[in-house]
């Protein structure tokens, strides 16, 4: 238990997907001029991840991993190679699922979320959480909470970047650093921020 | 083969319409491997192999790839391309593919690649196309390497891991400064990129 805890504090703070790994930059800075959006962009991805992370994970070790297909009589069939064109198979095919069971169930959130289903299947952060966590080797239930977390700390990081844009309007910011360029300092300032949480140790 | 045309398609990305600084396109799964210069350059090429050759195959089949299916196709392209990278950097730099770890498997997701196939392969004609990949993952590159120089030299004192600040510094009370090796640094440098090019480039 204490050690998916510090999974999850970890994934949405210190080892924020956006922050401190650098995911899902271009749909961050495209959206995060406008806070419903990036809401709902956000409870997407959170969304999206915690489903497509343990999804990949039964792909991985059942299929595709060094011995995964033993259960079927191949023990020494290593297809780990193919990871990444399974991977964003899966998730492109997830997000279509997911799009069609909110558009069944729930046609209101289905247009708020709308456009943004789509894009994120090409979106870093759902294939980097894919990958880092067969890289770190989670179990199951970790890779779940893992998901989960990541999704969370990558809507906690659009949010509230999309409050100080939001602030930025109303301030002067010098010719040629508009737009772009003040948004990655700011996203710069908002990681050094995240980093103070690695001192948190549970 | 070489006309002005081309050339023009070529040198475009790199400075004037760079996809990092101008179309603010890509910076996902780049600025993780800034830390030194060894592993910028290895990414950098990496992804100038992929947008090329993915632009110049998408180009030729552009004629045969059905409309409401493209995105799939285009993926399943630049995923072959990846792992190809991927299996080649495991092969022959293993010790720079375990630096990388996952962030060359992210070329797939990178915006630039998916955009050059989206915008201009499939509209040109496959040499030109290559141009254009070639062009825009070499602009890439360039931004990735500006960082790490920056990044390596403030951070640890080094280039390419040789050190280059001179002992006499250190004696001095010179120190490296940390935090260009922390992750908050590299959003920072590539804002202050931004602004200059953004500054040069209009004048």
């Amino acid at each position: 238990m204490e050690n998916l805890i510090s999974i999850f504090v970890n994934s949405v703070f210190t080892g924020n997907i956006l922050l401190a790994y650098f995911l899902g930059m271009c749909s961050f800075t495209a959206v995060s001029k406008n806070m419903d959006t990036s809401a709902g962009l956000g409870l997407a991805v959170v969304f999206v991840l915690s489903i497509t992370a343990p999804v990949n994970w039964l792909v991985y070790n059942y299929l595709l991993g060094p011995g995964a297909l033993s259960w079927a009589g191949f023990p020494d069939i290593d297809l780990s190679y193919l990871k990444f064109i399974t991977f964003i198979a899966v998730i492109a095919a997830m997000v279509q699922i997911v799009e069609m069971i909110i558009d069944r169930y729930s046609p209101a959130l289905y247009s708020a979320l709308g456009v943004f289903l789509p894009l994120i299947a090409v979106n870093c952060a759902i294939l980097g959480t894919s990958l880092f966590m067969v890289e770190r080797e989670y179990t199951f239930v970790e890779s779940v909470v893992f998901g989960a977390g990541s999704g969370i700390g990558w809507l906690l990081a659009i949010v509230s970047m999309s409050a100080i844009r939001i602030k930025l309007r109303y301030a002067d910011v010098p010719e040629g650093l508009e737009g772009f360029g003040i948004t990655m300092i700011m996203t710069g300032l908002m990681a050094m921020g995240f980093m103070l949480f690695s001192g948190i140790s549970i | 083969m070489m006309k002005n045309q081309n050339l023009k398609i070529f040198f475009d990305p790199l400075a004037r319409n760079n996809p990092v600084f101008i179309q603010s396109l890509g910076i996902c799964s780049a600025l993780a491997v800034t830390v030194q210069l060894k592993t910028a350059i290895v990414m950098g090429l990496s992804m100038t192999f992929v947008t090329a050759f993915a632009s110049m195959i998408i180009s030729s089949m552009r004629n045969v790839i059905p409309k409401n299916i493209r995105m799939i196709v285009e993926l399943c392209v630049i995923a072959s391309l990846v792992i190809l990278a991927d299996e080649f950097l495991k092969a022959f730099f293993y010790d720079i593919s375990k630096q990388l770890s996952v962030f060359v498997g992210l070329i797939i997701t990178n915006c630039i690649v998916m955009g050059r196939a989206e915008t201009f392969a499939l509209g040109n004609r496959p040499w030109p196309s290559f141009l254009d990949g070639l062009g825009n993952g070499a602009g890439y590159g360039l931004v990735l390497i500006a960082v790490a120089f920056i990044r390596e030299l403030m951070g640890s004192g080094k280039l390419f891991g040789f050190s280059v600040v001179p002992g006499a510094f250190y004696d001095a009370g010179y120190e490296n400064m940390g935090f260009m090796l922390l992750a908050p640094s590299a959003f920072i440098i590539i804002g202050l990129l931004v602004w200059l090019s953004k500054t040069i480039i209009k004048e």
